[in-house]
């Protein structure tokens, strides 16, 4: 059967439902919240309405702001750092089973051990910022590495006797066949791992900051907690929230651009 | 070169040949045992037998994608004779066109990119799919699929075509659309086919000579020449001829069916 390639062929209704649905949805919310506050004048240190939270937001925007600079360049950077570790594992693991088998299970321990549990050891070891680095970027690479390895090693037996038939060496299968087939699972590994370093990062700024030093928004959380400064404490909490769906918007752009012409999973189901 | 000595000397000497070929699996199965046949130049040969007999590991043999366990296989052709091989299933690359997937051949064997574009839009024209250089694999129908993966094995203008079931998950209509172009590139392109496949009509519709494999481990059980007018069109499907040899070649099968 022929596949049209068909891109945003969902009905204009059922987008626009898909849209205002759950907007209405936290509008709603929102409103019941505020309500709940006012009605019961829960006082702000306890809980503060959006409306107040928002009023926050804007009058302390300096320091959020720049703590949440300070949140996206570590997460950034980890991220960055965790592609690169990650994919360069990945294909040293598919040259070598030995290296695989030597090596994985160390990508695991690092995996399943609570990064929060990992925190206070390496700020003892590293300077405050760097140990935050190190933290977000354990907790990203993981699932770079798992599934580029993955897609490394799933490419169609018929494609690669093909590339066995016409004499291609090891480097133009590598770089022709396993890294395109890999692509996608790379791309899904990325998706994933994007909201992971945001993870990572704010993990390891909490336990930065109760030494009382840190930057970030997660230590603008901690220090807002220590004064009581609960509407502050809601609004990085939502720059926090905001930013993890950003990156995931972002990575989730990046992957439906590099595979809308070509793979399956950018296909739209046509019903 | 006695390699290419030998194909000059006499034209119709065989392509490869098959000496007491066996092939055991790791896992301890016998695939093939005791085979023993030759490709001649120009023929059209099919591997007819029931599936797991061992003909796609034979043609797999062929191809050198892997190697016998006992016996020899001969190639006459120097070592670099093209060969052309069509999958089961259109095997295309999704991320790559139409072209690029066509292109792969070429581009493998270090072809450059000014040399190989006019053989890649020859390759599609053979198959009648100029128009879809620039599409994806996905945007295209399972035939037409079939049709760039036969222009992919084309492109290098292989002497051997190998082509293991590759019309088998095709639906009736496009097969036979598919079995007429086979035949008309063939007669076009003077090259040899080995074609595996499991369906006596098929193979007899196509096949100027069948070779019947037994079940596993295979081994030759019988030999047909199909004698049919040429060039073979839709006529010859409806033909008398065409069906007397197809029930000839079908009791062959049902008896080596029966032995076991």
């Amino acid at each position: 059967m022929a596949h049209e390639p068909v891109v945003n062929a969902q009905h204009p209704a059922e987008r626009a439902l898909r849209f205002f649905l759950p907007a209405f949805a936290l509008g709603l919310a929102l409103v019941l919240w505020e309500l709940v506050v006012r009605i019961n004048s829960i006082p702000p240190y306890i809980l503060p309405g959006p409306v107040l939270v928002f009023q926050t937001l804007a009058a302390d925007w300096g320091v959020l702001a720049s703590s949440l600079a300070v949140t996206l360049k570590t997460t950034a950077i980890a991220l960055l750092a965790a592609t690169i570790g990650g994919v360069l594992l990945a294909l040293l693991f598919a040259s070598s089973r030995l290296v695989e088998l030597s090596l994985f299970p160390f990508a695991v321990v690092l995996q399943v051990t609570p990064i929060i549990a990992i925190a206070p050891l390496l700020l003892i070891y590293l300077e405050p910022e760097t140990a935050v680095l190190v933290c977000a970027w354990i907790v990203a690479f993981f699932p770079i590495l798992s599934n580029t390895a993955l897609g490394l090693a799933s490419v169609d037996h018929n494609l690669r006797d093909l590339f066995a038939l016409y004499g291609a060496g090891r480097l133009k299968t590598l770089f022709l066949l396993r890294v395109p087939a890999a692509l996608p699972y790379f791309l899904g590994g990325l998706r994933i791992a994007g909201g992971l370093a945001l993870i990572g990062a704010v993990v390891a700024e909490i336990a930065a900051g109760v030494g009382g030093r840190g930057s970030g928004l997660a230590y603008r959380i901690v220090e807002s907690g220590y004064r009581l400064n609960v509407p502050r404490m809601f609004a990085a909490l939502l720059l926090i929230s905001l930013a993890g769906i950003a990156i995931f918007a972002v990575l989730s752009l990046v992957q439906h651009l590099a595979l809308r012409r070509w793979h399956e999973s950018a296909l739209e189901q046509e019903s | 070169m006695p390699a290419a000595a030998i194909s000059r000397d006499n034209t119709s000497a065989p392509h490869a040949a098959f000496r007491r070929v066996g092939k055991q699996f790791p896992n301890g199965v016998v695939a093939l045992e005791g085979l023993d046949f030759a490709i001649r130049r120009g023929e059209f040969l099919s591997l007819l037998g029931p599936s797991g007999c061992g003909k796609s590991t034979a043609l797999r043999l062929l191809a050198g994608l892997t190697e016998p366990t006992a016996g020899e296989i001969v190639r006459a052709g120097s070592a670099g004779g093209e060969v052309g091989f069509v999958f089961q299933e259109p095997t295309l690359m999704p991320w790559a066109t139409v072209a690029s997937n066509v292109r792969l051949p070429l581009r493998l064997k270090g072809v450059a990119g000014r040399e190989a574009e006019p053989r890649v839009a020859e390759a599609l024209a053979m198959v009648g799919l100029e128009e879809f250089r620039d599409a994806y694999p996905r945007e295209l129908s399972g035939g037409m699929k079939m049709r760039v993966s036969i222009a992919r094995a084309l492109v290098t203008r292989p002497q051997l075509l190998l082509m293991d079931e590759p019309f088998a998950a095709l639906d009736e209509i496009n097969r036979f659309k598919l079995n007429d172009d086979l035949l008309a590139l063939w007669r076009k392109l003077n090259c040899t086919v080995v074609f595996v496949t499991h369906s006596v009509f098929e193979s007899v519709y196509l096949s100027t000579r069948i070779l019947m494999f037994t079940p596993r481990p295979g081994r030759i059980a019988a030999e047909f020449t199909i004698e049919a007018p040429e060039p073979r069109a839709g006529r010859f499907r409806t033909s008398p001829e065409y069906g007397a040899q197809c029930r000839e070649v079908s009791a062959a099968l049902a008896r080596v069916m029966g032995e076991v």
